[in-house]
């Protein structure tokens, strides 16, 4: 019994849970949002031009695309975290008079989901069937603006279900950012929990954190499985018989 | 009389080859203003690859092409590609736009027209075809016939001298196949001067003004419709017509 009580107290302690909440809410929800949400659009421009660069029939681009995603993706998150974050922090001191490491968490993260996207996109991109290209080159569209206008925007509305889940990535990963000493109006969710647990030596800070990531990335999970259950049944189709045969220069 | 602005167009001892493979070798085909040209022939013989080359989807290794008497292969290939519609056996709509606008894009994009026009002109297509009212449906709820309609609309949208006709009718379940003849036949009749390569036996000898036989890469036999069906030369075109008909 009282090793029960004592999990209870360390895992589901309701007052420690309780305090810490508001400040989850009004300080880390905000933040893991912004670092999520701006590196993940950051991260897919980025990813396409990648994507872009990728299937170029111009090797050299080809190449600097395979390098720096085999790099990037290559890397465990948080090398990459500390070496952009706390690296790079001195040189945009000097340069920009920039103090706040909360901008090169961003880039930071913005650079490994560019290399994940990247794929993503090229992946997608490449899938789109050879007569798209064709049919549109045989209307008098150059490569350029057939792949613009026709191959690319098909390839992207493949991807979204991948895409989402890179946004679930993010919100994960961006729990990592703790490592670079951020003020406390900037900590997100992980952060604040974690504060709150060293202070009372309970875990149950913690187990709020996991609990309000949870409710973000359990929604998204399912809506992945729903735009991906939609595009691959469609919705219901509605084929109607062959109308009459067309009527071109009747009676010529 | 003729409904359209159409050209004729001459191709001159083309050949191509993929690595060792020779695909064409050296093949003449005249398709005068106006008239159609059906190419039939076994599968792998070459068809559907020359018209790809006659619109520089595909350069060829040697031979000339000409559009109303002058030579196009020093010309920009787009521009080129825009004087010559073309429709294929898979139709290739763009399925991620509606059907207005898979016959407006290149009208407003390359012909820059305004958005207006250009939505106004492509009605006016898919009324042509008898599918206006399904101007704003996806590609994709469209039946197989219809779809090809379309395609033909997107083709002819741009006001072509010449158009290609790649097996056009091959994917269409067999009560879809008569619509779309039937207006390939009606733009025959209209004088668009047109190169069908088609398994369609009955269009080609009752619509077409030639018939060109290809196998191998090669022009086996070329004439009129009467001439090949009815008092094939070769053995190979009386083995292939034994074949399909």
């Amino acid at each position: 019994m009282d090793a029960f009580q004592q999990f209870l107290k360390t895992f589901f302690d309701w007052q420690a849970m309780g305090e810490v909440i508001p400040s989850m809410l009004t300080v880390g929800l905000p933040n893991t949002l912004i670092l999520a949400i701006s590196s993940g659009i950051l991260g897919s421009l980025l990813g396409l031009v990648l994507a872009i660069m990728g299937i170029s029939r111009n090797p050299i681009p080809r190449w600097i695309a395979r390098i720096y995603t085999d790099i990037l993706r290559g890397l465990p998150a948080i090398l990459v975290i500390v070496i952009i974050g706390i690296g790079l922090g001195p040189i945009l001191r000097q340069t920009m008079g920039i103090t706040n490491p909360f901008p090169l968490g961003i880039f930071a993260l913005t650079l490994m989901a560019a290399a994940y996207m990247g794929e993503i996109f090229r992946s997608g991109i490449q899938s789109v069937d050879k007569g798209q290209l064709e049919a549109s080159r045989a209307l008098g569209f150059s490569y350029g603006s057939a792949m613009l206008l026709v191959v690319i925007p098909q390839g992207i509305r493949r991807v979204l279900p991948a895409l989402v889940n890179q946004l679930i990535h993010l919100i994960k990963d961006s729990s990592l950012i703790y490592m670079l000493g951020l003020l406390a109006s900037q900590r997100e969710i992980y952060r604040v929990g974690n504060d709150a647990a060293a202070n009372s030596g309970n875990m149950s800070p913690l187990i709020a954190a996991g609990l309000l990531y949870l409710c973000m990335t359990i929604p998204l999970t399912h809506l992945v499985n729903f735009i991906d259950k939609r595009m691959r049944e469609g919705r219901a189709p509605k084929i109607e018989p062959d109308e009459a045969a067309a009527v071109v220069g009747k009676g010529a | 009389m003729s409904d359209f602005n159409s050209g004729s167009l001459t191709a001159s001892n083309i050949h191509l080859a993929f690595g060792n493979n020779k695909v064409l070798r050296g093949i003449d085909l005249h398709v005068p203003q106006g008239t159609t040209a059906s190419v039939i022939g076994p599968s792998g013989s070459g068809k559907s690859t020359l018209l790809r080359v006659m619109n520089r989807l595909i350069e060829p290794d040697q031979g000339d092409i000409q559009l109303d008497g002058r030579s196009v292969l020093q010309d920009n290939p787009d521009e080129l590609r825009r004087r010559i519609g073309m429709v294929f056996q898979q139709f290739n709509l763009f399925p991620h736009k509606t059907v207005v606008d898979n016959v407006s894009l290149a009208l407003h994009k390359i012909k820059k027209l305004p958005k207006d026009q250009a939505r106004a002109k492509a009605m006016e297509q898919l009324e042509l075809v008898g599918l206006a009212h399904k101007a704003d449906a996806r590609p994709g709820n469209l039946s197989g016939g219809q779809q090809q309609r379309v395609a033909i609309a997107r083709a002819l949208a741009m006001e072509p001298e010449v158009m290609f006709f790649d097996e056009a009718t091959s994917a269409l379940d067999p009560e879809l196949v008569k619509g779309v003849l039937a207006l390939m036949t009606d733009l025959a009749k209209g004088g668009m001067t047109m190169v069908v390569v088609t398994h369609e036996m009955g269009f080609s000898r009752n619509v077409s003004d030639t018939v060109t036989f290809m196998d191998a890469g090669v022009v086996v036999e070329t004439g009129s419709p009467d001439q090949l069906f009815s008092e094939p030369k070769t053995e190979r075109l009386k083995g292939f017509l034994s074949d399909v008909l």
